[in-house]
């Protein structure tokens, strides 16, 4: 008890473990598939890394800043529609698509952001959805570009003329690439002194505007580094299935966001990888023995509610920042 | 004469038909140890509000350090050197003790925009801290959880974020409130040791501590100002005996 302990950057025992560990059987995923004849199993892990790459976008608001943003899919959806869009122009060079992908999404963030964070608790929630269903009504209504029906893109990436990403190993440790680097920045930012004042604005907003910060400064650049990580989760998910539509940016998506996050451990950020994991193979699993999975799957995540007090993170080990 | 550090120029806030505040002119001379005294609901509260910029007033300006901070938000007042303990503890319970005097030092270390170095092991902002938890007479629970803290822990706490802040006016919302007895003797001792390195401005009931500390007092009834002056004064005033000490005398 008397050991100083930061809430903010030093989960105790075996919790420190996970991410390294997560991202180390990551990387031994296409090998083993290869061997065991299930070469299925790359491309769906692949779109697991993806939606870790979002949920970890969204455990350094929802977990960290206390913002529950309930359009957290139109992030992914503006950055998925950055690179389809530009693929119908004939432009496929990730070097450019990227960074595109990126700044629609913080951009998107930095605009939306300045007025939902004047708003505060279940008003946050629903302003932040009500600019998610703005972004799914706008995608599907961009007739040019497949409106309803989505936009298939003919293709991947290209990295300077060339085509890597069209195999399907490369394109999966691209992925694996860049979870590990959205979870180191993440993992350096949350203990920064940037980190500080946004989990001290959570643990008292008042007292630290009696302390001298502007809360509403940080929110909103932590928003968009929110933002902008999961728009790279939007243009990697572009990638993947070749196709581009306005259900990447629904409100059941950003529901499953926050799911993925609460059901890993809100606040520890190797919780959002593992809530990832959890929530997609089980959606997997239960989806190939019924159609009504979610039957199943919604008593098993009151069950982590109530007995797992802090998601599946916890029940590894240790303690993170949630309190 | 120097111009005073604080001054509240007709000063007014309505809550409904409520006046807290009412038209309310004083000063607070620079280096003294100011203390505002007055019966439960004289607004007291209100006006360390009002001066700090977590409530706006109806009418009136409020200057600061030779500049009118009026309608400057609370944190930019902060910046100017303005910092406050709550009558309601308000710390960071998450938080180690340490920390919390550490977020405050970094609030006036520069910009927090820092975005990758881990802010923990930022040995200049922990010294300041630790600096800080020694003068109240905490440094002992440096690593503890705040929310883990005791009451009169909690109390010391806030005066270590406020004391970190180096600030030039210091308000003090009744930081012995719910304090045993020791604590409030060291507190006291603590206060008393700062005299002439800044400015206080403290609202308190404990009237052994008033007089103890007081260089001036104000006395706040109904959101006025019915007595200005020196402690002695202040005790043979026979208004306020009535309204307040009397009161205090009968309990």
């Amino acid at each position: 008890m008397s050991a100083p302990s930061s809430p903010v950057n030093k989960p105790i025992g075996a919790a420190r473990q996970v991410a390294p560990v997560l991202l180390i059987l990551f990387a031994a995923v296409p090998a083993l598939a290869n061997a065991a004849d299930l070469g299925f199993a790359t491309q769906m892990v692949s779109r697991i890394m993806i939606y870790a790459i979002a949920a970890l976008s969204l455990d350094i608001i929802l977990g960290y800043g206390a913002m529950v943003s309930f359009g957290h899919a139109a992030f992914i959806g503006i950055g998925a529609y950055a690179v389809g869009i530009a693929s119908a122009h004939d432009l496929w060079d990730a070097s450019i698509t990227f960074p595109m992908a990126m700044l629609g999404g913080g951009l998107f963030a930095l605009v939306t952001g300045a007025i939902c964070l004047r708003t505060r608790g279940v008003y946050f929630i629903m302003i932040t959805l009500a600019f998610g269903q703005m972004a799914y009504f706008t995608a599907s209504s961009l007739s040019a570009y497949g409106g309803d029906d989505g936009l298939t893109m003919w293709g991947r990436s290209e990295v300077f003329g060339y085509s890597p990403l069209e195999n399907e190993t490369t394109f999966y440790y691209v992925v694996l690439a860049c979870l590990a680097s959205c979870y180191v920045f993440a993992k350096a930012l949350v203990g920064s002194r940037f980190g500080r004042v946004i989990v001290g604005v959570r643990e008292n907003r008042l007292r630290m505007q009696a302390v001298g910060f502007n809360p509403y400064a940080y929110q909103l650049v932590a928003y968009v580094i929110a933002g902008m990580m999961a728009g790279l989760a939007g243009a990697l998910l572009a990638n993947h299935t070749e196709f581009v539509s306005p259900s990447t940016m629904s409100w059941q998506r950003s529901g499953d966001l926050i799911i993925m996050v609460v059901l890993g451990g809100t606040g520890t950020l190797h919780g959002a990888i593992l809530g990832a994991v959890a929530y997609l193979a089980l959606e997997e699993i239960l989806s190939h023995v019924t159609e009504h999975w979610r039957v199943f799957f919604g008593p098993m995540l009151i069950l982590v509610v109530l007995f797992a007090r802090g998601g599946l993170g916890r029940l590894i080990g240790g303690r993170g920042a949630g309190g | 004469m120097a111009e005073p550090i604080l001054a509240l120029e007709g000063l007014s806030k309505a809550y409904g038909a409520l006046t807290v505040t009412d038209d309310l002119t004083m000063t607070v001379e620079a280096g003294s140890i100011h203390v505002l005294i007055g019966p439960n609901g004289a607004g007291k509260t209100t006006l360390i509000g009002q001066i700090s910029g977590q409530i706006a007033p109806d009418a009136g300006r409020i200057r600061f350090d030779g500049r009118d901070v009026t309608d400057l938000p609370m944190h930019a007042r902060c910046r100017l050197g303005l910092a406050r303990s709550f009558q309601i503890t308000t710390i960071l319970p998450s938080f180690t003790a340490l920390e919390n005097v550490a977020v405050a030092a970094q609030a006036h270390d520069g910009h927090s925009f820092r975005f990758l170095r881990p802010a923990a092991a930022e040995a200049r902002l922990n010294e300041a801290a630790m600096a800080s938890l020694e003068t109240v007479g905490l440094k002992h629970r440096a690593g503890v959880r705040a929310g883990a803290l005791s009451h009169g822990e909690k109390r010391q706490l806030e005066i270590a974020i406020a004391l970190v802040m180096k600030p030039k006016l210091l308000l003090l919302d009744e930081p012995m409130a719910g304090t045993g007895h020791e604590e409030s003797e060291r507190l006291v001792a603590t206060l008393e040791a700062l005299r002439g390195s800044l400015t206080i401005l403290l609202v308190e009931h404990d009237m052994d501590a008033v007089f103890a500390l007081a260089d001036r007092i104000s006395v706040l009834v109904y959101g006025r100002v019915i007595a200005d002056g020196k402690p002695d004064a202040i005790r043979a005033d026979p208004e306020v005996r009535s309204a307040y000490l009397g009161e205090e005398a009968a309990l």
